[in-house]
């Protein structure tokens, strides 16, 4: 509820279902103090449908669904393929020191765009269906926003929750 | 490349496998017999689809064998909508679920809706990538299903009938019984194993983490946001609705408003706005009328 957010300096959207979020945003009434939120500098970090939420441009998905223009990225929704294609991988970050993170994407977003002030964390090599291996950003970051394709919940690493709320 | 760059990619895990209904939670997943459903279910804000052929209500009324969908109306289905499509495989038939797999659905249901094809084995679940969600009536059942490789259990309620009481019933066996282990010393641990007939292991797993080792959603007999909102409330993670939406006299009303219910089912104030003018529910039937009891199948 609007009201929640008074003196919330960061902001997680989590993963879900981008669509499912996107009407609830517009009938919780949420949509215009999230986007004013992200207009003013506030920090937020969106995880797998929370990235496609926060993406400035959305392929395949509804016409209606919310892409917010926080960061400027474009993402394919489920760009990994179906349930059967998801996956647990291995990831080194910048800027998340020791081992690396075990992450899970699930029913992923894909980043197919990365416009200027927009910088790649980490990245995963994986083997699409139609197109071959490709190495494609995992995390990516802006001045005030962190968006991860994976949810980094779902394996109980909580570095990069850390390097969200140290370094934004 | 170097190899300590090269992310080792590992599909399939019970934590991917579990992750989908994680994200789930919070959500609705509808019932529905055709594309133009799954569109308006889609539209209403369902997290996920189940594509059948008839909903249970129709199950029920016209009898005979129920089985798997026409694997045509599953892809059809699957063209129409961009959220996750479940699909049901009896009980036991792994060569319905071997089918379902090979479509690439989301996940399928072992359910009891359809007609059992084995009376005494379970499919053996961690022979596939698609994750199973399977029902149960109390939490013996459901971590016998968990140690099969369900990774997530739905209460069954029973289905097609509109009638939440069965649903509240299974739902408060289990969470209750999860409250007691809770509670219970090391050896009282091994008694509960025994009463419950499931493995020591996920039993001593819930004392410690006090709740079942995959998500715990609630379906059968859901007709209203008001029902939605009280399964929540009971304990439930997400819903699911079968018969009750597309049964009813104005389902993408019906279907938005279940959906801002289960979102909102702490909030009384914007249940009774969500609950105004929605139509004809579905009629439903008492408890004592019902024929066949679907919660029955399956052990």
């Amino acid at each position: 509820m609007p009201a929640e957010l008074k003196g919330v300096t960061h902001l997680v959207i989590p993963g879900g279902e981008s669509t499912a979020i996107s009407l609830l945003l517009r009938s919780s009434e949420l949509l215009k103090p999230v986007t004013d939120f992200a207009a003013g500098g506030g920090a937020l970090f969106g995880t797998c449908a929370g990235m496609i939420i926060l993406a400035s441009e959305i392929m395949d998905g509804r016409p209606d669904q919310v892409a917010l223009g926080a960061i400027d990225i474009t993402v394919r929704r489920n760009g990994f393929g179906r349930q059967v294609n998801s996956f647990e991988a291995d990831l080194r970050v910048d800027g998340v020191a020791g081992r690396p993170m075990t992450v899970a994407f699930i029913r992923a977003p894909v980043v197919t765009r990365v416009g200027p002030g927009v910088s790649v964390l980490a990245s995963v090599t994986y083997e699409f269906p139609t197109g071959g291996t490709q190495e494609v950003p995992a995390i990516c970051r802006s001045k005030n926003v962190l968006v991860s394709s994976f949810h980094p919940e779902v394996t109980g690493d909580d570095r990069l929750h850390k390097l969200f709320l140290e370094s934004f | 490349m170097t190899e300590e760059t090269a992310p080792a990619v590992t599909k399939a895990t019970a934590r991917v496998k579990r992750g989908l209904a994680e994200m789930l939670r919070g959500g609705v997943i509808m019932d529905v017999v055709t594309a133009d459903q799954a569109k308006i279910a889609e539209d209403a804000g369902a997290v996920a689809v189940m594509a059948l052929e008839r909903v249970p209500a129709d199950i029920r009324r016209d009898g005979g064998v129920a089985r798997m969908s026409d694997p045509a109306l599953v892809e059809e289905i699957q063209a129409a909508v961009s959220i996750p499509v479940m699909a049901k495989a009896r009980i036991g038939h792994f060569v319905e679920a071997q089918i379902l797999e090979a479509l690439q659905v989301d996940y399928i249901d072992e359910s009891e809706v359809l007609t059992p094809a084995d009376e005494a084995y379970h499919i053996d679940k961690w022979r596939f990538s698609v994750p199973f969600v399977c029902g149960a009536t109390n939490l013996g059942e459901a971590l016998r299903r968990v140690s099969e490789g369900a990774a997530l259990i739905r209460s069954k309620g029973e289905a097609g009938t509109g009638n939440v009481v069965e649903a509240v019933r299974h739902l408060r066996s289990i969470v209750g019984d999860i409250k007691k282990i809770t509670q219970a010393d090391s050896a009282e641990l091994h008694g509960w194993a025994k009463e419950l007939r499931a493995p020591y292991e996920l039993v001593a797993e819930i004392a410690e983490t006090g709740k079942l080792p995959v998500p715990l959603f609630c379906a059968g007999g859901i007709a209203t946001p008001a029902d939605a909102a009280l399964v929540m409330q009971l304990g439930a993670e997400a819903c699911f609705v079968g018969s009750g939406i597309f049964k009813s006299g104005d389902p993408a009303k019906r279907a938005r408003a279940i959906v801002e219910a289960t979102t909102h089912y702490q909030d009384a104030t914007i249940l009774a706005k969500v609950s105004r003018n929605l139509g004809v529910p579905m009629v439903g039937i008492e408890m004592d009328k019902v024929d066949v009891h679907l919660a029955e199948r399956g052990w």
